[in-house]
């Protein structure tokens, strides 16, 4: 298969992270970001419940089992961290207090639109956590997701056909095909190796346009 | 003499009445008041519209109140647990118990603009969503917010870590998330902690919830 495995889709986003930049991470594929931050950057992760300053998962018995992201995983504190409740986490997330919010999606449009809460035939309780305040109040969203679902329809689309998350609020979108800006429409700065363009195309849902300066995208161990 | 101290936790929960709407601090299992909530069980109040983050999930006390018909309405973010919620995923399937889903953010922010004695506020969530039909939408400085309206407890039921016999709180950890915002919004604010310490003990400036919003306080030594 062409393309970056999803824990590599969080790789490639770690490299995109600028130092000190306050980052808030949602729940799924976001959560493996963390690791792959090149370790000379000073990255501080938000969790919405709260924690300011995550580090990683717990030694073992060293465990608190109050001590959560927003995954309900267990994690821990760095030096420098705070936690606050959920009134002033959401002040932070909602006032553009953030840099930059990792998500998952479902589907993502060519203007931004983030569908990532409801899909159709999913016929269980609908639950929307804080994704709804993240899309709308940090200063970048970012989305990870596999450019296309499991049995090969886009993700990436003129329109979402699932329920949005918010509208014309995604800035970046990383699949493991491609990193695409959205900006006046869908503009490629990156393709899998061994993809070209039109074949790019053909997997996505709608109109893409090469950057001037498009690169290959590869992991690098 | 202001002592809020209960010496039980049966007292704890004593009055709550039905129809109640009663606030539950907690985000998955981190800092909910689960002890309060088997009080509540054993206390017997029904037909609740209840106010959390989450729905509960596997066989934990906020499913059994579910489970026992207990719950008219459900207030939360997300009704759905990594341990699974079949009660809540049945009762809601067959319309038993009623689901407001309010963006997590909005949610925090309806109970604390209850609890400050706001009448409402315009949020951008979920403007432009399905989450934003049937409410009023107004377009400042170009963007779209949705007006929301305040949440007020009938009762809070909080976990928090430490307290005084003044219902001064301090927290543990990220067990803090909805605690200060729901002690404040209660018409009857119920505490459990794990130890109750003498007045003066809690550094003023470390206090995270003032006394004046809690009114009983009960010691579990969890």
């Amino acid at each position: 298969m062409t393309g970056l495995s999803r824990e590599q889709i969080s790789w490639r986003v770690a490299q995109d992270l600028p130092d000190g930049a306050y980052v808030n991470l949602g729940i799924g594929l976001p959560t493996s970001v963390p690791p792959f931050v090149p370790p000379d950057r000073e990255v501080v992760f938000q969790s919405e419940n709260g924690l300011l300053g995550v580090g990683p998962a717990p030694a073992p018995g060293t465990e608190d089992p109050e001590l959560v992201n927003a995954s309900k995983q267990l994690v821990t504190l760095l030096p420098g961290a705070s936690i606050c409740s959920h009134s002033d986490s959401f002040l932070m997330i909602r006032g553009g207090h953030l840099d930059i919010a990792l998500l998952g999606a479902y589907q993502v449009s060519a203007q931004g639109d983030l569908a990532n809460w409801l899909t159709e035939g999913d016929n269980k309780a609908p639950g929307v956590g804080g994704a709804m305040d993240l899309a709308v109040g940090a200063k970048q969203i970012w989305t990870l997701m596999e450019h296309t679902t499991k049995s090969g329809e886009p993700r990436i689309l003129e329109r979402c056909s699932y329920a949005l998350t918010a509208p014309r609020c995604v800035t970046r979108i990383y699949t493991n095909l491609a990193v695409i800006e959205v900006a006046d429409g869908l503009q490629v700065r990156e393709i899998a190796e061994g993809l070209d363009f039109a074949a790019l195309q053909r997997v996505t849902g709608a109109k893409l346009r090469p950057a001037p300066d498009c690169r290959p995208l590869r992991f690098v161990a | 003499m202001i002592d809020k101290r209960v010496a039980c936790i049966e007292d704890a929960v004593r009055g709550i009445a039905d129809g109640s709407t009663v606030l539950i601090s907690g985000f998955g299992d981190s800092g909910t008041p689960f002890e309060l909530l088997e009080a509540v069980l054993d206390q017997g109040a029904r037909d609740l519209e209840i106010v959390l983050n989450n729905a509960g999930g596997g066989d934990d006390a906020i499913v059994r109140l579910l489970a026992a018909d207990r719950v008219r309405k459900v207030v939360c973010s997300y009704p759905r647990s990594s341990l699974g919620n079949p009660v809540f995923d049945r009762l809601y399937a067959e319309r038993k118990v009623e689901l407001e889903l309010v963006p997590q953010g909005t949610l925090a922010e309806r109970i604390r603009a209850g609890s400050a004695g706001l009448g409402g506020f315009y949020t951008p969530t979920a403007a432009g969503t399905r989450l934003a039909d049937g409410k009023e939408q107004r377009v400042f400085e170009g963007r779209t917010y949705v007006l929301e309206r305040p949440i007020v407890g009938d009762v809070a039921l909080v976990k928090a870590y430490r307290a005084d016999r003044w219902g001064n709180l301090v927290y543990h950890s990220a067990a803090r998330n909805f605690g200060p915002v729901m002690a404040a919004c209660g018409r009857l604010t119920i505490v459990q902690v794990k130890e109750i310490v003498a007045l003066g003990t809690l550094d003023p400036e470390h206090v995270v919830t003032p006394g004046i919003y809690v009114d009983r306080v009960v010691e579990l030594g969890i």
